[in-house]
């Protein structure tokens, strides 16, 4: 796993990510508030590696983690334990001013091109920012640049003087993707980068996105909850639970093949848009919701809603091992002798 | 309810329009449906196709003004919906047909307990005292798989999570069995897995009580397990209207080709560059006398731009609003694909 090669863009190990909301304390206890200490594990040890000029993968359900894990290697919200090497140098323990200047390498394409633009500022100064900011040029050749990456994302040169409402949802996303570009990252973390769009244009903008992946060399890491779009775009895929990774292949084993129970009550969940083919096929349903990441079920963090627990799941904390080649998954009922759980 | 076939609901020719500065915007123009009894529809378009807009006017619940209804049929077993005075549509509304929503956290009142909101709908509509319908609405909450329904009926809405919140107002919504269920985007705010547990609630329900329902979606994927037939929306038009595996095997429409298509697969991929419909959906307020995809379409002609394309009939149940719906079909029945 954590072989740290030439290979690797950004190595992960034992990554944790906890926010503290209180309780336990004598003030609580007396006022019949929160007996325990509450934390909330939103990453919990995660260790992979993502690979240079490769597309990750990272798919979940709400709550489990994923948006806080791409905000960790950005360092947009504060890593409680592990680390996070970049370039030989580890994220989690950079100071503020070395953070600033390497995130002039790694950025972020955010969920929702109505929040994260300023409504107040034309294309052009958002656009522009970065490029001003880290002084990568100046006056009059700032405008050549944006109007360049306008360009680059498919938006008119025109429009560098037009403010962020005269936009549809998918030409913010690309006024998004032009912002991350603007400094010439190496590494991009998409948080759901197509969630919010139509479906007709989602496709332009994965289109997008795995163009200037190729002519940029580009690394993602391509947060979604949409296991269609995942499969499409990832080379690899990871699959979190309750801030654990559960399991982590290649896309094209995870959708055929998946090994762990919740990977594969995950793509079953997902409806094929082929009547032929949904009339045939079995859903594996899922009973209940995901358990609060606050104090999260002990051992196996899915044992509450798996059909194969057995009593040491309740126990045993399961590693992420790899049962086939290339393709690691965390549940203790399988193992490279008896990769089938329905076999188990 | 009722196991022989039968019409519950005709739509013909609605148009619903808005008033707006920018102009009058045809949000619904001239659409036509029919539901039969225990049958399921889908209604598949992108956000500004009119979809919300068409099932509020069969609801009458579109703002006037700046909306109206303009011109059109609705018949619900035979009532006109559309002449009927509002207090006649109140005792319809929840009663004979029910509806639910995209976002279950903003169509519960937060103020209110979930046994309060519940106890309403049968209290209105079926006289119930107040024992009778706080044991229905234990009941219903029972019904759409609730747990420990005694003890959650008291609680607020914020104390459900969203897929739970989703099966409160299906409980609601199903509270006086009603003959139609209008579903719009109902599992778009869930996660995969409570979108499969709330999609397998509807078919039981739908199975159960015989409820004929309208589900709107933006995700093929929803309504090809789901529906019985589907129509296609665009800028306030059918584009195409066809039983669900007809439409999904042979579409005679370039654009709903072009929606499938752009539909990742995980069931048959290759890993080649994903299908894209090029341009942006137009903007309502400002059509062009033509066909309205006639700029995103890859087989346009000049026909298209300057004249309003035919409504085709393919054959009894298959319709296209496309100057070239014939061959477009021939081409998707051809071995095309």
């Amino acid at each position: 796993m954590s072989e740290t090669n030439g290979n690797s863009m950004i190595s992960l190990e034992d990554l944790k990510v906890y926010y503290d909301l209180g309780g336990g304390g004598l003030f609580d206890r007396l006022t019949g508030g929160s007996k325990e200490r509450r934390v909330v594990k939103a990453v919990d040890g995660v260790t992979f590696d993502i690979k240079k000029g490769e597309t990750l993968g990272l798919v979940g359900e709400s709550g489990c983690g994923k948006s806080t894990l791409g905000k960790a290697l950005l360092r947009l919200t504060t890593i409680t334990g592990g680390r996070a090497i970049y370039k030989g140098k580890d994220i989690a323990h950079m100071t503020k001013s070395e953070m600033r200047e390497q995130r002039k390498d790694l950025q972020m394409i955010f969920q929702d091109p109505y929040a994260s633009l300023n409504p107040r500022m034309t294309v052009g100064n958002i656009i522009g920012e970065p490029i001003r900011t880290f002084g990568l040029a100046n006056g009059k050749s700032v405008e050549s640049m944006v109007q360049d990456l306008m360009e680059t994302v498919g938006l008119s040169r025109r429009f560098i003087k037009r403010y962020p409402h005269e936009f549809s949802g998918g030409q913010r996303q690309r006024i998004g993707i032009a912002r991350a570009l603007a400094v010439d990252p190496e590494f991009i973390v998409a948080d759901e980068p197509i969630s919010a769009l139509d479906v007709s244009i989602q496709a332009q903008i994965m289109n997008l996105m795995e163009d200037l992946q190729k002519e940029k060399h580009l690394t993602y890491l391509f947060i979604s909850h949409d296991l269609r779009a995942i499969r499409h775009v990832a080379d690899r895929v990871a699959v979190m639970y309750l801030g654990e990774i559960v399991e982590l292949a290649e896309a094209k084993d995870i959708y055929e093949d998946p090994l762990h129970p919740y990977s594969k009550a995950l793509i079953s969940a997902v409806p094929v848009p082929d009547p032929e083919i949904e009339a045939e096929r079995e859903h594996i349903i899922l009973t209940g919701d995901v358990p609060s990441p606050i104090n999260p079920p002990s051992g196996c963090h899915f044992h509450t809603r798996c059909q194969y627990a057995i009593d040491a799941c309740k126990t045993t904390e399961p590693e992420l091992v790899q049962i086939k080649p290339n393709h690691y998954s965390s549940c203790i009922r399988i193992s490279p002798e008896q990769p089938n759980i329905e076999d188990a | 309810m009722s196991e022989q076939n039968g019409k519950l609901l005709s739509v013909t020719d609605l148009r619903t329009y808005f008033q707006t500065e920018d102009g009058v915007v045809k949000a619904v123009d001239g659409i036509s449906f029919e539901l039969e009894k225990g049958e399921t529809l889908g209604i598949v378009g992108e956000s500004g196709s009119g979809k919300s807009v068409a099932n509020l006017s069969i609801m009458r619940l579109i703002p006037e003004p700046p909306g109206k209804i303009v011109s059109g049929d609705i018949l619900f077993d035979g009532v006109d919906v559309r002449g009927l005075p509002l207090e006649k549509v109140r005792d319809m509304r929840g009663k004979r047909m029910a509806m639910i929503f995209q976002d279950p956290m903003t169509s519960l009142n937060p103020f209110l307990k979930i046994s309060t909101q519940l106890m309403e709908v049968t209290q209105l509509h079926l006289g119930h005292n107040k024992e009778q319908a706080y044991k229905h609405a234990i009941d219903m909450l029972r019904t759409v798989g609730i747990p420990a329904p005694e003890k959650r009926i008291d609680n607020y809405p914020h104390e459900f999570s969203g897929g739970m919140r989703q099966r409160v107002m299906i409980a609601m919504a199903l509270s006086c069995e009603p003959e139609l269920l209008i579903a719009d985007e109902p599992t778009t705010a869930l996660d995969v897995t409570i979108q499969a547990q709330i999609l397998e609630l509807i078919k039981d329900l739908r199975n159960d009580f015989g409820t004929s329902v309208i589900l709107i979606t933006h995700d093929l994927g929803v309504v090809a397990g789901m529906t019985d037939k589907i129509i296609v929306m665009y800028a306030g038009k059918v584009f195409e209207k066809a039983p669900t595996r007809e439409l999904f095997k042979n579409p005679a429409n370039p654009y709903t080709k072009g929606l499938l298509k752009s539909v990742p697969d995980p069931a048959h991929e290759e890993g080649t560059p994903l299908y894209q419909i090029p341009g942006l959906p137009p903007d309502v307020a400002h059509l062009p006398p033509g066909c309205p995809f006639e700029e995103r379409c890859e087989r346009a002609e000049d026909i298209c731009k300057n004249e309003f394309p035919p409504f085709v009939q393919i054959n009894e149940n298959h319709h296209s609003l496309c100057h070239f719906a014939k061959e477009v079909y021939a081409e998707s029945t051809g071995g095309g694909e």
